[in-house]
């Protein structure tokens, strides 16, 4: 396992090292928001917090062209028009800096519809691939925080490739991956391995102030027995707005749209393209019929929660909540509507 | 003439079918001659003409816009144009908000019979728009991404956060009401996940009423699901009638009310929305609410808040073991600082005594829109770029909005008309933004709810307040929302427009 220490001054040095050859996704404060832009050598350091939005658009962009298609008269015959079709490559080398180490363990929890199903989701699998993750182990977990309830923890390594640690006068980095390793070995940084108890200290000091876990082993089955309790998630979801914030800011949550824009087969042509759409809008569940399975607020909460608490257990390789318990959902929330609480809710009986 | 011999450029004509249209075909026969740079689309009145499809056509890279239709007073259709007037001038008047220079957008009447006016006014507008060279895009601005922080305004009365001694008489008030079964649900305020949020409360039953609470944190409006509550409330009614029967009345819906969640009330009734007797109103006067980012900004972002107490303009915070004391001067929301409604217009119970507000009291402009009107407009294209490039479309800032009542048929949402793509692009994102701007203007009761729920912290309620100061400026001081019994400005006209006048393009 390789150790590395990075000196505070050193970052943005070992920062523009590294963007020579990779995109650098870093955090940055854009008005009162924090988030993940590209990194280009002489940009200001970036902003070691949480970001407000989960990093998953490293892997998963909000929005991306699928294919592009375009209808061209051929040359030989005008009467005859060809159909060309073009899937651009949009993978380029990666380095994930400074997500923390609950959003890293959601992008395994991407992993699980576009890798690990029966068929590789190609543009997902280039962009995974070619991605390295740095996670900044977490000093300053927030009341929101519940990573200790689902298995997790403040410098959980799932996901990363390098754990990064806050100690005086700079970070240690520890691979946690052969990806990671690769990382450091070409870093030329110094050997961080007797900073490595200084780094525990921190990590120790950050998993004591979150709140304190409570067991939710029983999620999965009291959820299915909530199933059609319909009183229970009327009651639980009548505040909410149906909006996607909750959605877009976690980082497990996969769900897309795909839509054609621009022209059909014509000479300027068009795209397809696939974008984030979320299981809070009643849009997202309407049939071409109209028919709607899911036309009240409280059948999509109830969706929501299950998906994350009940059915992605049975899907899993490890059982895993498909949550990291990152809390953005709850923190973002315009009404406040706390998944905890629902969640403890359905346990209780 | 310069126009005839430089480069075209895009200009977009809506004309009217019954006049412009016409008169354009009446210069043409006459063989007047006109530059090329105009693409006309036919419309049946300048009524028609929404005012998104001249701003689509402008974010789109038009480089201008004409609107044409038939002298006022003569409209084939009576009143369209009357109507297009009020509209459009909204229109133009707005524009500048996103940097597109208003220059760039005219509307203007020309009969049937005016072929030589037509001529002049497609030369004139078109050598106007050639002045101007092609239009800015918004991908060339250079994106600001940081607003200076910005001094708050001064509140214009005295904001408190002390505990208000009517809540008591509020709960039995609603207790009442839930016990007698005549309500649905009633909608007020709990705490939320920590001493430093308050959440909505749903009361169906009298005991639920021992965990309303009401003070600077009851931020969010309770207006705002109002209309789906009613709908619910008339589904319930209807359970177990049978085809034939008498449709028995749909339960109130009661509403615990700031002045701001009254006056969403107010808008929807004015617009005939929702019915007043679906709906029962429990007030009480409001002394501001808290930005509570602007606590955490103080407290820090990761900080355990253990309890929030105030007490007259102080609030005390107790986070991490440590009390910090704000003053409430500097955490109130923005919408707070100018609000002259503490006290709901309109109730069918008022809890303790009525909020003073200061007589001739005129409230600050808000900072944000002082900010916006000391930028030029390439920096406020800048500005929106910078801003709208984090949006993530989660349409929290519609689903918290009280006027949205389109719901599942947002335009937003909508394939067929096709406003909006999947693309996320600057200018696609931020014409969801002006669309939802266009549809709340003279609407908008400036509660700010779009602005607090935006999980990106983008400034999007500057677009609505911008539009609202234009609709105060053309409609003598009108503000949405304060009389059930007024008409929205943008569903009525006057014949005689007091504060529209002639717009007169130079040399037609």
């Amino acid at each position: 396992m390789t150790i590395r220490f990075l000196t505070t001054d050193g970052l943005a040095q070992w920062l523009a090292k590294v963007s020579e050859t990779r995109r650098v996704l870093a955090p940055r404060k854009e008005g009162k928001s924090v988030v993940f832009r590209q990194w280009k050598a002489g940009d200001p350091e970036p902003v070691l917090a949480k970001a407000t939005i989960a990093p998953k658009a490293a892997v998963f962009p909000p929005c991306e062209t699928l294919v592009q298609y375009k209808s061209v008269k051929d040359a030989e015959d005008l009467s005859k028009t060809n159909l060309t079709l073009e899937a651009p490559t949009q993978a380029e080398p990666t380095l994930l800096f400074a997500c923390r180490p609950c959003d890293a363990r959601g992008i395994l929890a991407l992993d699980t519809p576009y890798l690990n199903g029966r068929f590789k989701d190609p543009y997902y699998a280039a962009r995974r691939a070619a991605t390295v993750v740095v996670s900044h182990t977490c000093d300053t977990p927030s009341p929101t925080c519940f990573c200790t309830w689902v298995g997790a923890g403040p410098a959980n390594p799932e996901g990363s490739d390098v754990l990064m640690t806050s100690v005086d006068g700079g970070f240690v980095l520890e691979a946690v991956s052969e990806n990671g390793e690769a990382l450091l070995a070409e870093s030329g940084l110094p050997d961080g391995a007797d900073k490595m108890d200084q780094a525990r200290a921190t990590r120790t000091n950050a998993a004591k102030r979150i709140t304190a876990r409570k067991d939710l082993s029983k999620a999965p089955e009291r959820l299915k027995a909530r199933f059609t309790d319909m009183a229970f998630w009327i009651e639980q979801t009548a505040k909410c707005l149906s909006c996607g914030a909750c959605t877009f800011m976690c980082p497990t949550c996969q769900c897309f749209t795909i839509t054609d824009e621009g022209e059909a087969a014509s000479e300027k042509g068009g795209q397809r393209l696939r974008s984030w759409d979320y299981c809070m809008s009643p849009m997202f569940t309407r049939e071409a019929s109209g028919h709607n399975p899911r036309m009240a607020k409280a059948e999509r909460m109830r969706n929501r929660v299950s998906h994350k608490y009940w059915y992605a257990t049975e899907y899993t390789k490890d059982h895993h909540f498909s949550c990291t318990g990152c809390g953005r959902c709850i923190v973002q929330c315009p009404v406040s509507l706390d998944i905890r609480e629902i969640v403890l809710k359905a346990i209780e009986e | 003439m310069p126009v005839l011999t430089g480069k075209e450029l895009r200009i977009v004509g809506f004309l009217c079918n019954w006049c412009s249209y016409g008169g354009a075909d009446t210069a043409g026969v006459a063989r007047a001659t006109q530059p090329t740079d105009l693409r006309i689309i036919r419309v049946p009145c300048s009524g028609r003409v929404n005012p998104l499809f001249p701003l689509k056509a402008l974010m789109n890279g038009a480089d201008g816009v004409l609107v044409s239709g038939c002298h006022p007073r003569d409209c084939h259709y009576s009143e369209g144009n009357f109507y297009a007037r009020r509209r459009l001038e909204l229109l133009k008047e707005f524009l500048p908000v996103i940097g597109i220079d208003p220059a760039r957008f005219e509307y203007t009447w020309v009969s049937a019979s005016e072929g030589q006016r037509w001529q002049q006014v497609v030369t004139a507008f078109t050598e106007r728009i050639h002045k101007l060279g092609p239009a800015p895009k918004f991908d060339d601005a250079a994106p600001i991404y940081d607003m200076p922080a910005l001094a708050p305004a001064a509140p214009v009365r005295t904001l408190s956060c002390s505990p208000n001694p009517a809540l008591d008489e509020l709960k039995t008030q609603l207790r009442e009401a839930l016990a007698e079964g005549r309500l649905f649900c009633a909608v007020g305020w709990q705490q939320g996940f920590d001493a430093l949020h308050a959440t909505p409360l749903y009361m169906r039953k009298p005991e639920d009423v021992d965990k309303l609470v009401w003070g600077p944190l009851n931020v969010h409006s309770t207006a705002n699901m109002l209309f789906q509550l009613i709908k619910d409330a008339q589904a319930a009614a209807m359970v177990g009638v049978k085809r034939g029967d008498p449709v028995p009345p749909a339960k109130k819906i009661g509403l615990v009310v700031k002045g701001c969640d009254a006056r969403g009330v107010i808008e929807l009734l004015q617009e005939k929305l929702v019915d007043r007797e679906a709906v029962e109103l429990f007030a009480m006067g409001c002394n501001g609410t808290v930005n509570v980012e602007a606590i955490r900004a103080t407290i820090g972002p990761a900080a355990r808040v253990e309890s929030v107490t105030g007490e007259g303009d102080v609030l005390k915070v107790v986070a991490d073991g440590k009390e910090h004391t704000l003053s409430m001067k500097d955490v109130a929301q923005d919408k707070c600082r100018s609000c002259l409604v503490p006290n709901a217009p309109l109730f069918d119970h008022f809890a303790g005594q009525p909020v003073a507000v200061p007589e001739n009291a005129k409230p600050a402009p808000a900072a944000v829109l002082k900010y916006l009107d000391g930028l030029t407009l390439s920096e406020r294209m800048g500005f929106w770029k910078g801003q709208i490039e984090r949006c993530i479309r989660c349409h929290a800032c519609r689903n918290a909005c009280p006027m949205c009542v389109c719901r599942e048929v947002c335009v937003a949402d909508s394939r067929d008309p096709h406003w909006l793509t999947q693309e996320d692009t600057v200018t696609n994102k931020l014409f969801f933004q002006l669309i939802h701007a266009l549809h709340l203007a003279g609407r908008c009761t400036g509660c700010g709810e779009c602005n607090r729920a935006c999980p990106m912290g983008i400034p999007v309620g500057a677009l609505k307040l911008y539009a609202g100061r234009i609709v105060g400026q053309l409609f003598d001081g009108y503000s949405a929302g304060l009389d059930p019994d007024a008409k929205p400005p943008f569903l009525g006209f006057e014949v005689e427009e007091k504060n529209i006048h002639e717009r007169h393009i130079e040399g037609a």
